[in-house]
C-alpha cells in the first residue's frame, strides 16, 4: 500500500526591529548576558507591556506580500506555562484573533509550480535563553522580548523536498520584504514541523507528531526524510502513531519521543488585560500595501527583460536578495550587464560558497565589479588577468582601475609590438613551426604561451593568436 | 502654640509650609516619631524608610524656598507595599517578594514625586491585595484605629489606618475589588478608586488586571480631590490608561447639590446589611436631599451576580499574574532546587499564603481546557451586563448613593474561617470595578461603635460628581461624626 505524508509548518520569524516586542530594549545578537534588559522583558512586579508598533507594521506587511487577509482587529492573549526561560511564565502570544490569516506562497518543486496555503500569521515575544554550567544554570534574558512573527501553513506540503522549498521561498520573500534579516545563524528563523502519514484513497489526515524546534532547513529536511518513512513503518507493521512531540536528533539522524499528548501542556489562553486590541484602519493597511517591494517573481522576470539575462540566470540572481541588489547596483554601472551576471553567477557565487561568506561581509563592492567589467570590455585586461583582480577584490577590495593602472596590469593590444614579440617566438621555436605546417594544431597554442610569456602577460591573447595564424598561413 | 502636624489635612498642611509655620522636615519628623510612638500597636505600616524621606523633605523645603514647589512639595504619602518605588522594598505583605528592592518608580510614585510628595513608608496590605481584613498579610496584623480588637479592613488596610489613626496625612492605596474604599468605611477615612484607566497601573504589581486601579485616602474628600489631580492621566506605560482630560476637581467643588441627582439602587438592600449601617446611611442620603439633591431609585438588576462574576475573573487574572514569583529572578528563593518543577513547587508552596493559594487554584481552574467557557467566558458576559446596568442608572442620575459595606468592621479572625462570608462582603464594591466605574467612599456616622461608609459612585471619568457629592455631604456633615 502506498502511504502520502501531509507536513504543515509552524515557522517562527525574528523581525527586523530595533526594539523588543513590549519594552524598549534593543534588539540585538551577541551581547553580554542579561545587558539588554528592564523591568518590562524580566517579567518584574508591576511592568506592563506597551505594543511595539514597527513589529505590528512588519507582520502585515509579511501578510500583504503572501496575499493574506489583514484582520481589522486582532488581539494579544496569554499562553500560561512555567519554565525559567519564561520571564513572567506566561508567554504573550495571540490566539484566536492573530494579525493576518488566508495567505500563500508559491514554491518551486521537481513536479512543477505548487501553491502552500498560509493558515495565519501572528505575533509574539520570544523567550530567554536557559545556559547550563557545571554546577548550575543561568538564564540570558537578553533575547526575551524580541518579536517573533509565527507563520503557520495548512498541511499541504507533502515531503520534505517541498518542506525544505517552502522554506526556500518562504526565506526569498521575508527577504524581498524586508521584514526578517533572516539570519539562520542568530535563529532568526525556526521552525516547528507537524507531520502525519495516511494510506493512499483516505480522507481523513493521519495522527500527527510535531517536531520542535528545527534551526535549521537542512535539519527541517533530514528530520522529515527519517520521520516520514518511520510512521510508514509504524503503519505497516500495524502499528498506530501516537499523538506526540518528538525532538530531532541531527547526529544520530533519529526523531525520538519527548512528550505524549497525555502530558501536554494546558496553556489557559485568555486575552491579555494589559494591552488593548489592536485595531487597523483600511486606510492604513492600504498605505502599507503601497510600500511593497518588488518580490522575487516578477524581479526575475524584469532582469529578463532589463538585462537581457537568461531565465536561468535570472533566477539564481534573485534567489538571495542581497546577491540580486548586488548584481544591480553592478549592472547599473557597468557597459554590459550579461557580463556583470557572468562574474556573478561564476566567480561570486564560487567564491562565497568555498569561503561561506556572506556577500554583505566581503569586502569587494558593486562599483568595483563594474570597472572590473569596464576594463574586460574595454580589454585594456585579459581575461585571466580579470580573473586574478577578481579575486583580489574578493579578499582585500579597492578599486580595479586603480590597481591595473599602479601594476602596469594594461594589457598590450599595440599589433606593432605584439608583432614584434611573435616573429621572434618563430624564429625560436622552428620545432614546433614545422609540427603546425604539419597539421598539429596544437603546436600553436604553444607559441602563443610563449609570446605571452614575453610580454609578461600582458599581450591580448586573441590578437596574438590572430597575428601568428596570418604570419604562419603567409609562410613566414 | 504649634499644631499637631499629625493630625492635619493636606491642605491644611500646605498652609502651614506655604505660610512657613512648619517645613516638609518638620511633618516628616512628627510623623516619624509618631510612628515610633502608635505604630507598634497599630501595625499600619510594613517599612519606613525615615532618612529617605527626612532627605526628600529637606530639598521639598529648597524647592519651595526657591518657588519651585509641586502641587504637593514637602507632603509626605505613605505608600501600600505594592507599588514600586524604587530604591525601596516592595513586598506586597508577602514571603515570597522578601528580599526584593524595586528597581523602579510605579507611574504614580513618580507623578507624586514631580509634584513635590516624600515618600514616608509602606503599608501592611492583604497579601497580593487579596483579602478585606489584612488578616492575610504574612509580615503582621495591623489594627483598626478606632478600635484594637476589630480589623481595619482591606487589602489597603494598612493605608486606611495610617491615615485615620494619626500616622499618615494621606496614604495610596489600591483597589480592585473594593480595597480603598472598604478599608476606608471600615477605619473612617475618605477613599477614592477612580475609574479605570484614569490612574496609570505601570508599578502597581498586578492583582487583576482589568479591575486593579491606584487612589488616594486621606482625611478629607478635597484631600482626595488633590491627589487625584497629581495621579490622574494617561502614561505610555500602561496601554490600559486613556487620554481624557484630568479637571482640576479642587476648583469644582461645591457646598450643595442643587441640581444633581443621586440614584439609590433598589438591589443594594441585601439581607445582613446591618441595621445601624442602613441607618447612618440612610441619614446621609436625607442630609444630600437637605443640599439640594433630588434623590430617585435606580435599579442594577445584575447586582446578584457580582460576586461570583468577580472571582472568576479576579481570580483568572491573578493566577496568570502571580505566575511570575518562582524564585528565578527575585524574591525568595527555597533551597536546593532539584530541578525547575521543584524549584517552582517549593518556592511558591513556602511563599505564599493560603488565601492566594486559593485564589491561584481557583484561577487555573476557570481558565482550563473544557472549563473556559462555563466559567470566563460566561462571566466577562455578565461583566458587560454588569456594566449596562450602571449606563442604564447614570442616564438618569449623575451619581449613586450605597453602603460601602453591608457591615462595619468585624473582630479578627471572626470571617477567616469563612471566605465565602469575607468575599460577600465585598457585595457593594465590586461591582464598580466590573463597570470600569470610579466610587468614592466617606465617613457617614457610626454603628456599634465603628464607623460608616457612605459609597457614592459615578460613571466613567466622571469623578469630578462623587467628589462633589462626597464634599458638600462631608462638610453637612461636620466633625462630630465619630460620636
Ligand atoms: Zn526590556
Amino acid at each position: 500500500m502506498n502511504y502520502l505524508t501531509s507536513i504543515g509548518l509552524e515557522v517562527h520569524v525574528q523581525l527586523r526591529t530595533r526594539s523588543k516586542m513590549f519594552c524598549g530594549c534593543a534588539v540585538g545578537f551577541g551581547a553580554e548576558p542579561n545587558t539588554q534588559t528592564c523591568p518590562v522583558c524580566l517579567g518584574y512586579p508591576g511592568a506592563m507591556p506597551t505594543m511595539n508598533g514597527e513589529a505590528v507594521r512588519l507582520t502585515v506587511r509579511t501578510g500583504l506580500t503572501i496575499g493574506a487577509q489583514i484582520n481589522a482587529r486582532s488581539k494579544f492573549d496569554r499562553k500560561s506555562y512555567f519554565y525559567p526561560d519564561m520571564p513572567k511564565n506566561y508567554q504573550i502570544s495571540q490566539y484566536d484573533q492573530p494579525l493576518c490569516e488566508h495567505g500563500s506562497v508559491q514554491i518551486d518543486t521537481p513536479a512543477g509550480g505548487k501553491v502552500v496555503r498560509i493558515r495565519r500569521i501572528h505575533l509574539e515575544e520570544d523567550v530567554a535563553k536557559n545556559m547550563h554550567f557545571a554546577n548550575a544554570s543561568g538564564v540570558d534574558f537578553n533575547r526575551a522580548g524580541t518579536p517573533l512573527m509565527e507563520i503557520v501553513t495548512q498541511p499541504d506540503i507533502t515531503s520534505a523536498e517541498e518542506a525544505f522549498a517552502f522554506l526556500v521561498a518562504l526565506k526569498q520573500i521575508l527577504q524581498y520584504a524586508e521584514v526578517s534579516d533572516c539570519n539562520l545563524e542568530e535563529g532568526n528563523i525556526r521552525c516547528d514541523v507537524n507531520c502525519s502519514v495516511r494510506p493512499e484513497g483516505q480522507e481523513q489526515l493521519g495522527t500527527k507528531t510535531e517536531l520542535k524546534n528545527l534551526n535549521t532547513f537542512k535539519g527541517v529536511l533530514n528530520a522529515l526524510k527519517y520521520e516520514a518513512p518511520r510512521q510508514v513503518e509504524v503503519l505497516r507493521r500495524g502499528g498506530t502513531i501516537v499523538q506526540e512531540t518528538r525532538r530531532w536528533d541531527g547526529d544520530a539522524g533519529i526523531t525520538t519521543s519527548m512528550r505524549t499528548k497525555e502530558d501536554a501542556h494546558d496553556y489557559r489562553y485568555f486575552p491579555e488585560p494589559d494591552l488593548m486590541p489592536v485595531v487597523l484602519a483600511p486606510a492604513q493597511v492600504e498605505a502599507w500595501r503601497a510600500t511593497l517591494p518588488e518580490m522575487p517573481r516578477a524581479r526575475r522576470e524584469r532582469f529578463v527583460s532589463e538585462y537581457g539575462l537568461p531565465d536561468y540566470d535570472a533566477g539564481v540572481l534573485v534567489a538571495d536578495k542581497v546577491v540580486a541588489d548586488f548584481f544591480e547596483a553592478a549592472a547599473r554601472q557597468a557597459p554590459n550587464a550579461k557580463a556583470v551576471s557572468n562574474w556573478m553567477m561564476t566567480e561570486m557565487l564560487r567564491l562565497l560558497g568555498e569561503t561561506e561568506r556572506d556577500i554583505r561581509s566581503v569586502p569587494i563592492t558593486p562599483q568595483a565589479l563594474a570597472g572590473l567589467v569596464r576594463l574586460t570590455e574595454a580589454r585594456t585586461i585579459n581575461s585571466n588577468t580579470a580573473k586574478e583582480i577578481f579575486a583580489e577584490l574578493f579578499e582585500k577590495g579597492g578599486d580595479p582601475e586603480a590597481m591595473v593602472k599602479q601594476r602596469g596590469l594594461g594589457q598590450v593590444s599595440d599589433t606593432g609590438a605584439i608583432a614584434a614579440l611573435v616573429d621572434e617566438a618563430i624564429a625560436e621555436n622552428a620545432k614546433s613551426v614545422e609540427d603546425y605546417r604539419k597539421g598539429k594544431l596544437a603546436a600553436a597554442k604553444f607559441i602563443v604561451g610563449q609570446v605571452m610569456k614575453r610580454s609578461k602577460g600582458k599581450a591580448d591573447p586573441q590578437l596574438v593568436t590572430k597575428l601568428l595564424e596570418e604570419r604562419l598561413a603567409a609562410g613566414a | 502654640m504649634t499644631p499637631d502636624l499629625t493630625s492635619l489635612t493636606v491642605h491644611g498642611a500646605l498652609a502651614l509650609l506655604e505660610s512657613k509655620a512648619c517645613t516638609a522636615v518638620d511633618l516628616v519628623d512628627a510623623l516619624v516619631a509618631a510612628i515610633a510612638a502608635r505604630d507598634p500597636e497599630l501595625g499600619a505600616y510594613v517599612s519606613l524608610d525615615a532618612d529617605g524621606a527626612r532627605r526628600e523633605a529637606e530639598a521639598a523645603d529648597k524647592a519651595r524656598a526657591a518657588g519651585t514647589g509641586g502641587r504637593l512639595c514637602g507632603i509626605p504619602v505613605a505608600v501600600k507595599d505594592v507599588l514600586n518605588v524604587r530604591g525601596q522594598p516592595c513586598t506586597c505583605a508577602s514571603r515570597i517578594l522578601q528580599g526584593y528592592v524595586a528597581p523602579y518608580d510605579a507611574t504614580a510614585i513618580a507623578r507624586l514625586r514631580a509634584a513635590g510628595a516624600v515618600m514616608l513608608g509602606r503599608t501592611n496590605m492583604d497579601e497580593f491585595a487579596m483579602g478585606g481584613s489584612t488578616e492575610n498579610s504574612a509580615l503582621k496584623r495591623t489594627r483598626n484605629p478606632r478600635h484594637p480588637d476589630y480589623v481595619p479592613g482591606g487589602s489597603s488596610g494598612g493605608s486606611a489606618a495610617a491615615v485615620a489613626g494619626g500616622v499618615a496625612l494621606c496614604a495610596l492605596g489600591t483597589d480592585t475589588g473594593g480595597s480603598i474604599r472598604q478599608p476606608a468605611a471600615f477605619c473612617g477615612c475618605v477613599g477614592l478608586k477612580p475609574s479605570y484607566g484614569r490612574v496609570s497601573r505601570y508599578g502597581l504589581t498586578a492583582f487583576a488586571s482589568s479591575l486593579d486601579q491606584v487612589g488616594p485616602m486621606t482625611r478629607t474628600v478635597r484631600d482626595a480631590a488633590l491627589l487625584q489631580e497629581v495621579l490622574g492621566g494617561v502614561d505610555p506605560m500602561d496601554s490600559t490608561s486613556v487620554a481624557a482630560p484630568v479637571p482640576a476637581y479642587t476648583e469644582r467643588l461645591t457646598t450643595d447639590l442643587r441640581g444633581m441627582t443621586l440614584g439609590v439602587p433598589r438591589e443594594y438592600v441585601v439581607d445582613g446589611l446591618d441595621a445601624g449601617v442602613e441607618r447612618a446611611v440612610r441619614a446621609a442620603i436625607e442630609r444630600c436631599r437637605e443640599l439640594g439633591a433630588r434623590v430617585i431609585e435606580v435599579s442594577l438588576p445584575h447586582t446578584r451576580y457580582a460576586i461570583a462574576t468577580y472571582y472568576v475573573i479576579a481570580t483568572a487574572e491573578a493566577s496568570a499574574n502571580l505566575a511570575r514569583f518562582d524564585g528565578v529572578r527575585y524574591g525568595q528563593r527555597c533551597a536546593d532546587a532539584a530541578d525547575p518543577l521543584d524549584l517552582y513547587e517549593r518556592t511558591r508552596a513556602a511563599g505564599f499564603g493560603p488565601e492566594v493559594k486559593r485564589r491561584i487554584i481557583l484561577g487555573t481552574y476557570v481558565l482550563s481546557s473544557g472549563y473556559y467557557d462555563a466559567y470566563y467566558l460566561s462571566a466577562q458576559k455578565v461583566r458587560t451586563l454588569i456594566r449596562r446596568d450602571f449606563e442604564q442608572a447614570f442616564a438618569q442620575c449623575d451619581a449613586l448613593v450605597t453602603p460601602c459595606t453591608p457591615t462595619p468592621a468585624y473582630r479578627f479572625g471572626e470571617k477567616t474561617d469563612d471566605p465565602l462570608q469575607m468575599y460577600l462582603g465585598d457585595i457593594f464594591t465590586v461591582t464598580a470595578n466590573l463597570a470600569g466605574i470610579c466610587g468614592l467612599s466617606v465617613p457617614c456616622g457610626v454603628a456599634g461603635g465603628l464607623p460608616v461608609g457612605l459609597q457614592i459612585l459615578g460613571p466613567a471619568f466622571k469623578e469630578e460628581q462623587i467628589l462633589r457629592v462626597g464634599h458638600a455631604y462631608e462638610l453637612a456633615r461636620g466633625e462630630g461624626w465619630l460620636g
